[in-house]
């Protein structure tokens, strides 16, 4: 029984966790994209520099009408965007974020194929865009969901080569086991791979420059085009809690987790620290590139991406075993 | 494995949290939200004109192509996790078995590439 109460306690707070981060993100897209657009982003709603924003967006969100069209697959249509949502959830359960003044790891749970269960989470995520593409019975939802799907499966390939190699030079799947093996060192052996896993995780994200399946200017909104309401909150959350995942699998992975000075007591301060700052080079990466066209993206994943994963995974075996 | 299992209660409680937070999220909508009828609404959306045809169609074969290079490396990809964690403990035989599993699999890349399948235009 104990067990139960502890594993319940434990995922409440992994729940508020996923419910709080990706709004951080959230408002730190708003400001930061503003700030580099010359703009100041929002003012009003909560009054300090609009900090609520996101909030007063999630109270708009739930009081509107729930539309699906006559010509989508019901079912499909309204389960897709929970199938987006939840794998995240699920994903950060086994996020480690370091030691917590000398309390042990803080973490959801320490599984021993963390870092499988993880990209495992990640791409059911893409999933549920699919589903909302073709279930919408719409054209532009319709090629937006070919799109997905062809990005999925090219840069889920990559990314998973890239991690592959980060668990052979640690000797473990542990995410937990992987940051406590990381070497400073690593920053470069690992630095091809390191470029591969965050490239990937955008593309896998949708995010720009990845959003040529979203693409405004053409598709609308791709396999979105037809959602409204909570269901596209629910959308937009997962694409959040995405950005949160990846950056803290980068960090974790690559960035040596709560690797830095006093680890011991405040090693949860420095995950978070680098979560930020890699979050931050996602939202940058936004403003600063334009679209990719649909065939770059596929040829970038496979003419060039799979091939340094590759070399990534060489480079690895003959460090591990010479 | 009783210790083993307990490290997945949580991964249980937390899928149980997933179904709880989005059922709570289009709950609470449910409750909260109004409910105007109109069968303009429920039209498919296609630029403000009347929808023409049906939302299926044929694709281009590109798409399948990408797929089916996806399902002969995914294989890899899957073999690949259990062989990092114990590459280090059997060594140069493990790297040496990896490397002609890799290789043969860079042969069908290569040609791939080469037969142009690579290339969204010839």
């Amino acid at each position: 029984m104990a067990e139960v109460i502890d594993a319940l306690l434990r995922c409440v707070a992994v729940v508020a966790v996923f419910m709080v981060f990706p709004l951080v993100v959230g408002q730190m897209e708003h400001k930061a994209m503003a700030h580099m657009q010359s703009r100041v982003g929002p003012m009003k709603a909560g009054g300090f520099h609009g900090w609520a924003q996101l909030v007063a967006d999630g109270v708009k969100f739930v009081q509107k009408e729930s539309i699906v069209p006559t010509a989508a697959d019901r079912k499909v249509f309204e389960l897709a965007p929970a199938v987006a949502l939840v794998p995240y959830l699920l994903a950060m359960l086994a996020i480690p974020l370091g030691p917590f003044f000398g309390q042990g790891n803080l973490i959801g749970q320490d599984l021993d194929l963390g870092l499988f269960f993880v990209l495992a989470a990640m791409s059911v995520g893409v999933l549920g865009t699919l589903m909302g593409g073709l279930g919408s019975g719409n054209k532009y939802s319709y090629i937006g969901g070919m799109r997905v799907a062809a990005q999925l499966m090219s840069y889920e390939l990559p990314m998973v080569l890239a991690a592959a190699s980060v668990a052979m030079a640690a000797g473990t799947l542990s995410l937990v086991g992987i940051a406590n093996e990381w070497e400073p060192w690593w920053l470069v052996a690992q630095l091809p791979g390191m470029v591969v896993f965050f490239v990937a995780g955008l593309a896998e994200l949708q995010r720009p420059p990845f959003d040529a399946p979203l693409a405004d200017a053409e598709l609308v909104m791709g396999p979105l085009t037809e959602y409204g309401g909570m269901r596209f909150a629910m959308f937009l959350l997962a694409e959040y809690a995405g950005i949160v995942v990846l950056a803290a699998l980068t960090t974790v992975l690559y960035l040596g987790g709560w690797a830095g000075p006093f680890s011991d007591d405040i090693g949860w301060l420095w995950t978070l620290v680098k979560v930020m700052a890699v979050s931050f080079l996602v939202i940058w990466a936004r403003v600063a590139y334009p679209r990719l066209r649909e065939d770059q993206v596929n040829s970038l994943a496979w003419k060039v991406l799979v091939p340094v994963a590759l070399a990534q995974i060489t480079l690895t075996t003959v460090l591990v075993v010479a | 494995m009783a210790a083993y299992l307990d490290d997945y209660l949580a991964v249980g409680v937390i899928i149980v949290a997933g179904f709880v937070l989005a059922g709570g999220m289009l709950g609470v909508n449910r409750l909260m939200r109004p409910r105007v009828a109109a069968r303009e609404k429920l039209l498919t959306y296609e630029s403000g004109v009347d929808p023409v045809g049906e939302g299926w169609s044929q694709s281009t074969v590109r798409y399948y192509v990408y797929a089916f290079l996806y399902v002969i490396f995914a294989v890899d990809a899957v073999f690949l996790f259990p062989w990092a964690v114990v590459l280090e403990d059997i060594g140069r035989a493990a790297a040496v078995e990896m490397g002609i599993f890799i290789g043969i699999l860079v042969v069908g890349l290569v040609y791939a590439w080469r037969k142009g399948v690579l290339s969204w235009t010839s």
